[in-house]
């Protein structure tokens, strides 16, 4: 091969695997990423059960109780339009409280409930997670 | 007097950079060499200068002067004293404030001890430093000030956040930005050898340690990150697709490239504008690394820092910075001389498809990590997590590890494919071997974890194969850096796969003298009681745990409570065997007497961390071996 063909046959390789690697990604995106939902967002999507997704809100206050195998919990996440119950089984993270930011990690039940694999509350006692804060920011809008 | 004796070596410092950009460009442009001759001095006391500024920070750190704002916001006089040190740069000022440290040591060390540069390169390449540096003494010093006062001084401090007082957080930063500021010196040196048009294998050899030295850094800095995330955040996993992790990645994605290109261009001398732009690439993926933690802008696990003027001052450097050299580089890429040729199916080839792979998986990686921000922008609140990236990045990462095992196999030039194939009947048996084997006889975990397992088997035997029927003793450092690595490749991946293919877990309310199972363990639990710290109380369980008729050992997880500031940690308990990790979670109480315990039997788990260590190994043989060579041809042109 000459110089000049195989400096060509490799700028359009990388451009070919470049452009792979944002058409494979996008079509990742599309189907499997994560995404994020409040509740109501949640209710209004109508999200397949088992479908892989994050939902962020509040842990509405009075709302955390364990079930009586002693390693689920119930909890109720709300933006206050809409709330969705969570069931969780595990140790939850040490800045898990009432009334403060949460983001839960699972699937959506097919009875409408949610059951969380992972729950994220940050280590730090002023975190809101943005996309919480602008959910709820959204809502206080609205009522007004 | 100490906080105002490091703001004044820091504006020195700032000015020593801006003089030697000024003499470098002089020097270049006038063709005077007593000029260019004088830029080596001065980046060596700007170096020095800044490394008082730090050095002063941490004094003020270690005295709990609380009449500095950032000593009293991040530190507290009861804390231990290695966390007071740490505490330097546990923060968004004293880290900034490293990063420049690093990087003015870094200038020092290219103006003492680069020899085999052209001496206008070298010039070029000390200028473009000075430029990186400007930008961030100009944020320093205007946006994040680390040695402001305090009007009224507190007398004890807000304390450092408990997840950062461990010993394998409190190294783990400077390692990183050890790599980072390393891929800038590979930058520097790509817009030295554009300016000067210089562009060839002197300049790749001259380039080759730094990148090497970098990436030994950052996969020492990935590999503890990772490991820091297991065990303190108590929730068994060591890798999250979190933002900041995906920060340091990418760069090492990069950095990986480069360096195997580099090796490309010193010694074949090929691949001479591609080993140009992996530079501009990989420091960029460092600046927005930086940009990315730094910013706020992310929601994540374990970001700290929290302020949007910062965000956008960062994004103005980047866009300054990768921005400029991307136009440099569209200028003179058309002086740069193509290279020498080689067939396809070669080590060149291999080269080229691994940096192609690496490069389609640094994409994925980036667009997952930036298409949150660009949709939140666009007002779409949405997160892209691991489903993503596994599904991803996955495969790639898996056609990379044939590339790998194949590729030093391979000769330079021209190789055919019937001797490659006869080359890799072992490692080819091996992994069918496996592949069968586990298929059999492990648990179904998906297609990825079972390719992970076959294909890990077979790269560990292609990685010692270039060892075959040599004379071990008189195989170069460099070719055992090689083996050593890719060795570290199998036994990282054997481990990862081998943790989703293998994990035990029980999830249990235990009452006292409760007995649980998990893999091949008994675990017996006794009780809680309350235990203290230095800076800390905590509530400790205490586990009995029996495997098989083997003694029995204690183990302690707690629940810590820190008072400055008021946080609860949880600190998980793990036991290290040869073939795997036992790792207990003591939770909450349920008010009737029973705990939440959380355990997990994961076999092989080490081999992530363990591998990792090995890749860097690997890196440090060959840049050993690299300087005792170079070294040694030196001393044969003294003579000559």
């Amino acid at each position: 091969m000459k110089a000049k063909h195989q400096r060509l046959t490799l700028v359009l390789l990388a451009v070919a695997a470049v452009v792979g690697a944002a058409l494979l990604a996008m079509s990742a995106l599309k189907d499997q990423a994560a995404f994020f939902y409040a509740p109501a967002d949640l209710r209004a999507a109508n999200v397949a059960a088992g479908t892989p997704i994050r939902l962020g809100g509040m842990v509405q206050t009075g709302s955390v109780r364990k079930l009586p195998d002693g390693v689920t919990t119930a909890f109720v996440v709300t933006d206050n339009r809409d709330t969705v119950p969570v069931t969780y089984r595990g140790i939850l993270p040490d800045l898990f409280r009432e009334g403060s930011g949460v983001v839960a990690e699972g699937r959506v039940s097919a009875d409408g409930g949610f059951v969380a694999d992972t729950i994220l509350a940050k280590h730090d006692e002023r975190y809101m997670p943005p996309q919480v804060a602008g959910a709820m920011h959204k809502t206080e809008t609205l009522e007004k | 007097m100490t906080a105002e004796a490091g703001l004044a070596a820091l504006w020195l410092a700032a000015a020593l950079s801006l003089l030697q950009l000024a003499m470098a460009a002089i020097g270049l442009r006038t063709a005077r060499e007593d000029v260019s001759a004088a830029v080596r001095p001065v980046a060596i006391v700007g170096g020095v200068l800044s490394a008082i500024a730090f050095v002063l920070l941490i004094a003020l750190f270690v005295q709990s002067d609380m009449s500095v704002k950032l000593v009293a916001e991040n530190s507290h006089s009861d804390k231990p004293l290695i966390y007071k040190i740490a505490g330097a740069w546990g923060n968004h000022e004293g880290s900034m404030l490293l990063w420049v440290t690093v990087l003015g040591l870094a200038g020092a060390a290219i103006a003492i001890f680069e020899r085999r540069l052209p001496a206008n390169t070298l010039t070029a390449t000390l200028g473009g430093q000075a430029t990186i540096a400007l930008g961030f003494f100009a944020f320093l010093l205007f946006a994040s000030n680390p040695f402001a006062r305090l009007d009224i001084a507190p007398p004890n401090g807000m304390g450092l956040n408990p997840l950062l007082q461990d010993p394998g957080l409190a190294f783990h930063p400077p390692t990183l930005y050890f790599g980072y500021v390393g891929l800038s010196v590979a930058f520097s040196f790509a817009i030295g050898a554009l300016v000067t048009r210089d562009v060839g294998p002197t300049f790749a050899r001259a380039m080759r340690p730094w990148v090497l030295a970098a990436w030994i850094f950052l996969t020492i800095g990935i590999t503890a990150g990772s490991y820091w995330a297991y065990y303190e955040l108590g929730w068994g996993g060591w890798w999250f697709w979190d933002p900041v992790e995906n920060a340091s990645l990418m760069p090492w994605l990069a950095a990986t490239a480069l360096l195997h290109s580099v090796t490309v261009l010193a010694t074949r001398d090929g691949l001479r504008a591609w080993t140009i732009m992996l530079a501009v690439v990989a420091f960029s993926m460092s600046m927005i690394g930086t940009f990315l933690v730094r910013s706020g802008i992310l929601t994540s696990v374990h970001a700290f820092a929290v302020d949007p003027t910062r965000g956008s001052f960062i994004l103005a450097l980047l866009a300054i910075y990768i921005g400029g050299a991307l136009a440099l580089f569209a200028l003179r890429i058309g002086t740069v001389r193509a290279g020498t040729t080689f067939e396809p199916l070669s080590r060149e080839g291999a080269l080229v498809a691994n940096n192609l792979l690496l490069t389609v998986i640094l994409g994925v990686v980036l667009i997952g990590t930036l298409y949150p921000i660009v949709a939140a922008s666009l007002g779409t609140q949405l997160s892209v997590g691991p489903p993503f990236f596994n599904a991803a990045a996955g495969p790639i990462a898996l056609l990379l590890v044939v590339v790998l095992a194949a590729g030093p196999l391979l000769r330079w030039r021209k190789d055919g494919w019937g001797a490659l194939i006869e080359r890799l009947t072992w490692p080819i048996g091996a992994t069918a071997l496996a592949l069968s084997l586990f298929a059999l006889f492990a648990p179904w975990k998906g297609l990825l974890t079972l390719l992970g397992l076959g294909l890990a088997i077979g790269l560990a035997v292609a990685s010692v194969a270039p060892l075959w029927k040599r004379n071990l003793r008189r195989t170069p450092l460099f070719t055992w850096g090689m083996v050593v690595s890719h060795l570290g490749v199998a036994v990282a991946l054997f481990g990862m796969a081998a943790d989703s293919a293998f994990t035990r877990e029980a999830l249990v309310a235990a009452r006292p003298d409760q007995v649980t199972q998990v893999g091949p363990f008994e675990v017996r639990f006794v009780g809680v009681k309350p235990a203290i710290g230095p800076n800390w109380s905590a509530i400790e369980a205490r586990l009995e745990v029996t495997r098989g008729e083997g003694t029995t050992q204690v183990m302690r997880p707690q629940q810590r409570f820190f008072a400055n500031p008021a946080t609860t940690t949880n600190e998980a308990a793990i036991s290290t065997r040869i073939d795997g990790q036992l790792y207990t979670v003591l939770g909450q109480p349920d008010g009737a007497g029973r705990w939440q315990l959380r355990l997990w039997w994961k076999p092989f788990v080490t081999f992530i961390w363990f591998g990792g260590a090995l890749i860097a190994l690997g890196g440090a043989l060959s840049l050993l071996g690299r300087v005792r060579r170079e070294r040694r041809t030196d001393a044969r042109e003294m003579w000559a």
